[in-house]
């Protein structure tokens, strides 16, 4: 246990370990399909646990009644919104970088699932803004830069559709996912750079959350659980994407042969 | 505990509307995602078939 022959051990296991071995679409279809149901198990399971705090756990607002409860959808999909957005275009820059086809695939199986989640954030969005401000929609910066992050979203996806030639819609896409990144510290600081309707950050580094300490709980509990999702999405959809696009290779035609 | 009843959990203190509509919204597009990844799934699938059965269909990535 430990000692001189654990840091051995760890030392040859990090020299051993193959990392290019994961690059390659087969090992990860593979992986991806093993990894897929405990991400789905772990949501389910953070879910329900984040419903309940949310719900039986967490009290009333004196100030907003029960409205506020929409709190544990909201800023989890707002913040996963914003997360996944420079996940993808992260992936997209290392396949830019070294052409690697996984990582383009990576960003394409992302975008939808980041779509959703960006309209769910509007849509509870507007639904807490009408009781709380008296209106579905402002044009404040916060609102406007959310809307865009779900045009560059859909617009990351009509484009990778509209171009036939998979590398160049890759290259593309890519693009565009780089480009749009500016946006999200835009979101993320328009709160403190521009006079919004919108309330300020819930959680910052640098003082107190601004909240209870069991509102706080169920809505990182949420996160997690829109994390863990995000991540079963995206790995099931690119298992999806690798087949489509490896469907020539010898790998896919030998895997199927043993499945059949 | 803020509920004394089920009427009063479902009536969310007169913001039903704006809460429920906000989770069930939620609720249908992760279900709908979910449906659309087991279809995308089963279409990749069936894709792969007709080509290991046919040879090349399409243009594709050439691999190793």
């Amino acid at each position: 246990m430990g000692g001189i022959g654990g840091i051995a051990d760890f030392d040859r296991m990090m020299n051993g370990f193959n990392w290019y071995k994961y690059a390659s679409p087969a090992t990860f279809y593979t992986l991806a399909g093993r990894l897929i149901p405990w991400f789905y198990g772990a949501a389910a399971v953070l879910c329900a646990a984040g419903l309940y705090i949310a719900f039986f756990l967490a009290p009333t607002d004196f100030q907003q009644s029960e409205a506020y409860r929409i709190i544990f959808i909201h800023v989890p999909a707002a913040w996963m919104s914003m997360f996944i957005y420079i996940v993808m275009a992260a992936w997209a820059a290392i396949g830019l970088a070294f052409n690697t086809r996984l990582s383009f695939m990576m960003a394409s199986a992302l975008a939808p699932t980041g779509a959703m989640l960006t309209f769910v954030s509007l849509w509870t969005g507007a639904l807490w803004g009408k009781p709380t401000w008296g209106a579905w929609w402002v044009w404040d910066a916060r609102l406007t830069s959310e809307l865009i992050l779900f045009f560059l979203y859909l617009g990351f996806m009509a484009l990778q559709a509209a171009i036939d030639d998979p590398r160049r819609a890759d290259r593309a896409g890519a693009l565009i996912a780089l480009v749009g990144v500016v946006n999200v510290p835009i979101i993320y600081f328009s709160v403190k750079w521009w006079n919004t309707l919108h309330q300020g950050a819930s959680i910052s580094m640098t003082k107190a959350p601004s909240m209870a300490a069991i509102m706080l709980e169920g809505m990182l509990v949420m996160a997690l659980a829109a994390w863990m999702y995000a991540i079963a999405a995206a790995l099931s959809r690119v298992r999806s994407i690798i087949l489509e696009r490896e469907r020539n290779s010898q790998w896919v035609a030998q895997m199927m042969e043993a499945e059949a | 505990m803020s509920w004394n009843s089920w009427t009063e959990f479902f009536h969310m203190g007169g913001y039903a509307f704006y809460v429920w509509g906000s989770y069930a919204v939620t609720a249908v597009l992760i279900a709908g995602e979910i449906l659309l990844l087991r279809t995308h799934r089963r279409k990749a699938l069936e894709l792969v078939r007709r080509t290991v059965k046919y040879g090349k269909v399409g243009n594709n990535e050439e691999t190793a």
